[in-house]
């Protein structure tokens, strides 16, 4: 993947037609063969050269502005006492690791960390299992089905996430909601006028619905284009050996696509533990913040409690969790950029 | 026929109702007449309606709601572009002193966990009297999108022979008219599929303008669009009419450059 064009020293400059690129106003050639005047070798450089320092510094910059710094003053407020008074008077108070302390000691913050590792586990397991197995059917499917059903993902995977929350209230809603008449129309008693909402474990099970089915289009699509990768001579190799379908995905498939589970795995990992406008815009954390996650928590904290600290200490504890997902995640990329 | 191709057929066609199927009630729904939203059994077929729309659009402020969101979406998009060609030219077709760190840094700030930081830039914002501020906004979803407009781009330009540019010097071009003439124009895809993820993603952003601009001429659809659904409650015609309209921009966009978003591992791809 990674071009590396700067090892390769081309020392006679071969004379490509100037048309090559598309760009029919090519400038007049210079006057003799003879006298071909070297063309400045920037890109060969010594290390020291400003221009690329030019070239990067307001990539460098704004980042360093605007993550960098902010990571760094999350850190720093984590140690600090700032609350409703601290925010009039500007004077936050150090206390040193007390809000860590305060937070380990906790029952309500273990209880929202289980939730969301749980609730993280879930809808990965769903999400890497069911778009495994959609890829796998787009792959043998006729040409008009793969279109149709491919279309559908599409139009799942762009839905913007406030305008599905929105939907999926309304599709749950307890009086006129599609899903409580379903429910009704096959039989089941006890959906006349089911709440939805109504507990925090409900709310997230909704939730998880969404992610779910706004997540597996990105895996059975990818997983497909993998699929086409793999020649269809191996199935074929493995289905004279006799192979059952099950078989031959673990013997077949699978050894041939573990780079793309396992970095896609860790990518759904990152996501859905960081997913908040799915969990918040959902039901406000509610009931009785039944239905926090980490980032959720966080941020009702801060804005609600006015424990600007604390949840300034949650945000690091979380980045720290994802933190440890995160180097997997790299470890794999960069492997697969050395195979490449 | 063989009854499998029957089975698989059924199958995918079972799941492609399934996902349609929120996409799809929501557009019916915006559609229907107040009468038949409000039936305690749904009803499928009807007289299609847009008197749900003027509700929608009639929220006070509405068109500031839209402008906002257009501004920092086109803001954050085109300064990407900007600051991410001279960058990703610079990593592509330079060596410099530091280079391997800043690849390893625009790999990790694509990760960068934003959801998690809105507290910590509340304090900032706040202390640098920037709450409500439409400029921040715009900045900060600059930079949310633009490591992956870096590292898209890097992949575009590095893929464009050198021999070429070398070429187009040797003809008396200046680097700056090498890249201008030559590798601009192959970058095409590459702009292209970088500015649709840079637009759904300011389009989408929910967690930082819920934080920091609590004031209601600063705030964008995403905010409209729930306290629409908190206003309106029980009016669902209107509110799917608010969400159509929100949705509708993104999904014909990405209808029409659906090839470009699939295939093809790209961290931190655009996702819902």
């Amino acid at each position: 993947m990674t071009v590396d064009s700067q090892g390769a020293v081309s020392t006679a400059s071969t004379d490509a037609p100037g048309s090559a690129a598309g760009t029919s106003k090519t400038p007049p050639p210079p006057a003799g063969p003879k006298n071909v005047p070297k063309p400045p070798r920037g890109r060969r450089s010594l290390p020291g050269g400003v221009l690329p320092y030019l070239l990067i510094a307001p990539a460098v910059l704004s980042m360093a502005v605007l993550l960098l710094y902010p990571l760094i003053r999350n850190v720093v407020l984590s140690f600090q006492q700032v609350g409703r008074r601290e925010l009039i008077t500007r004077k936050p108070e150090w206390t040193g690791v007390e809000n860590y302390t305060e937070l380990l000691g906790d029952s309500q913050f273990w209880t929202v960390v289980v939730r969301s590792v749980v609730f993280t586990a879930a809808n990965v397991v769903l999400i890497m299992a069911l778009g495994t197995l959609i890829g796998l059917l787009l792959n043998r499917l006729g040409k008009k089905m793969r279109l149709v059903l491919s279309l559908s993902l599409i139009l799942a995977w762009a839905m913007p996430i406030v305008a599905s929350v929105t939907v999926f209230r309304w599709l749950f809603d307890e009086q006129f909601g599609v899903v409580n008449w379903l429910l009704r129309t096959l039989g089941l008693s006890g959906y006349e006028q089911h709440n939805w909402f109504e507990t925090g474990f409900s709310t997230l099970v909704i939730v998880m619905i969404l992610l779910v089915w706004g997540s597996i289009p990105f895996v059975a699509l990818n997983m497909y284009a993998a699929l086409t990768t793999v020649g269809s001579e191996l199935y074929e190799a493995a289905k004279m050996d006799g192979a059952n379908g099950w078989r031959t995905f673990w013997s077949v498939v699978f050894p041939n696509l573990k780079p793309f589970f396992l970095i896609t795995t860790f990518l759904e990992i990152i996501w859905i533990f960081k997913a908040f406008a799915q969990v918040y815009a959902m039901n406000l954390g509610g009931p009785d913040r039944g239905s926090e996650t980490l980032p959720v928590f966080a941020y009702i904290e801060g804005q609600g409690q006015f424990h600007y600290g604390v949840a300034a200490a949650i945000s690091v504890l979380t980045i720290v969790m994802l933190i440890a997902a995160m180097s997997f995640y790299f470890r794999l990329i960069l492997k697969q950029e050395e195979e490449q | 026929m063989r009854p499998g191709t029957v089975a698989k057929n059924l199958a995918a066609l079972v799941l492609a109702v399934v996902f349609v199927f929120p996409v799809y009630w929501m557009l019916s729904s915006s559609l229907k007449p107040q009468s038949e939203i409000l039936s305690k059994d749904p009803v499928f077929l009807f007289v299609p309606t847009l008197e749900n729309y003027p509700t929608a659009t009639g929220v006070d402020l509405f068109w500031t709601y839209v402008a906002n969101s257009l501004t920092v979406t086109v803001g954050a998009v085109l300064l990407a572009l900007l600051v991410a060609l001279a960058a990703s030219f610079a990593i592509a077709r330079m060596r410099f002193r530091g280079r391997k760190g800043l690849v390893l840094g625009v790999m990790m700030a694509q990760m960068a966990p934003w959801e998690v930081m809105v507290i910590v830039m509340y304090m900032i914002a706040r202390d640098g009297d920037m709450l409500n501020s439409i400029p921040l906004l715009t900045a900060i979803y600059f930079v949310m999108v633009l490591p992956f407009t870096i590292w898209t781009l890097r992949g575009f330009i590095a893929a464009v022979p050198v021999e070429l540019e070398e070429a187009a010097q040797i003809d008396g071009c200046t680097r700056g008219q090498a890249f201008r003439k030559v590798i601009f124009p192959l970058l095409a895809p590459g702009l292209m599929s970088t500015s649709l993820f840079g637009f759904i993603t300011a389009w989408n952003e929910f967690a930082m303008v819920l934080i920091l601009n609590k004031d209601k001429a600063a705030q964008t659809l995403p905010l409209w669009l729930t306290q629409f659904q908190t206003a309106f409650g029980s009016d669902w015609g209107a509110t799917m009419a608010a969400s159509t309209l929100f949705a509708l921009p993104v999904l014909i966009v990405f209808l029409f450059l659906q090839r470009r978003a699939v295939g093809g591992m790209t961290a931190g791809a655009v996702k819902g």
